[in-house]
């Protein structure tokens, strides 16, 4: 809704005023952090992304070159094993992220989507990576493939995803799945400006404690589980 | 690069442990504990400035 009140006749002016009403520019780029969030358990989701990053990059430039390449050059060999141990840190820091996350029960306060994003993007990352291990174009590459075959097999989707075939797996591998985990990333974040980084259970104690019925006798507001204040203080 | 070969000889099958019907190699294990590590430090461990925030924030003080 426009500032009179009436509707946008376009819409782009629609999907804009919903986007800002979503997540106004203060949401979505935030002067500050709260205070709980001086924390070492709060930095592997950034650190996730930093991995993801390099992943991206050292990956692009691995596709620009080839596999003759990245097997036969000193240059391309570093370039293989910096996106080897990215992915490596990658999946590190997203299981710790992941760990602290489950044990702050981080789906609370209407955070239901941002648990949910980031769980798929850990399914979809694995896949991922399987992809990467059979298209290197070496042994491993087609130990991974005919071991990965017998198991895909036996669920059924061997027909439609095979592990054999280098074409299809380079496509998932450089295409398709990278495009669903940075979606989902990029999900993720938005969703977490949105609703605010989780409280820990301290902060968040005194929203879900027994509240007594209002004045009118009405039953008490359901608690929401959101902090009652978030301080802020923590530059980002 | 001979001394990190010499360091890491890879050139053997990898080492497993075996329980039952679970099987992991020796460096995913490693791989798990330093991730059980590390999730303990980041708990544990206090994180720089975050005490002289909180003081900061409880009197109403600059934290930086």
């Amino acid at each position: 809704m426009s500032a009179a009140g009436t509707p946008k006749p376009t819409w782009t002016g629609r999907v804009r005023e919903a986007a800002v009403e979503a997540l106004p520019p203060e949401k979505l780029l935030p002067d500050g952090q709260p205070t709980y969030v001086a924390s070492w358990i709060y930095i592997f989701g950034v650190a996730s992304i930093a991995a993801l990053i390099v992943i991206i990059g050292s990956g692009t430039i691995l596709a620009l070159k080839g596999p003759a390449w990245w097997h036969y050059t000193g240059i391309g060999h570093f370039f293989n094993s910096i996106h080897l141990w990215a992915v490596e840190l990658f999946f590190f820091a997203m299981v710790v992220h992941l760990w602290g996350k489950y044990w702050m029960a981080a789906w609370r306060g209407g955070r239901t989507r941002v648990w949910i994003t980031g769980a798929i993007t850990f399914l979809v990352a694995v896949p991922t990576a399987l992809t990467g291990y059979v298209s290197q174009q070496n042994f491993d590459a087609q130990w991974i493939a005919t071991q990965a075959k017998d198991g895909l097999n036996s669920v059924g989707v061997g027909a439609f995803f095979n592990v054999t075939n280098f074409g299809q797996m380079y496509s998932y591998h450089v295409f398709l799945l990278p495009l669903a985990v940075v979606g989902l990333v990029a999900a993720h974040v938005l969703l977490v400006r949105r609703h605010g980084v989780v409280p820990p259970f301290e902060l968040d104690r005194p929203a879900l404690a027994p509240r007594p019925p209002q004045a009118d006798g009405t039953p008490p507001s359901v608690p929401d589980g959101k902090p009652p204040s978030a301080p802020t203080g923590v530059a980002s | 690069m001979i001394v990190l070969a010499a360091v890491f000889n890879l050139n053997h099958p990898a080492r497993v442990v075996e329980w039952h019907f679970i099987q992991l190699s020796v460096a995913n294990l490693i791989v798990i504990a330093l991730m059980l590590v590390v999730f303990a430090l980041a708990v544990a461990l206090p994180f720089p400035g975050a005490r002289a925030r909180a003081i900061a924030r409880r009197t109403g003080g600059d934290p930086e």
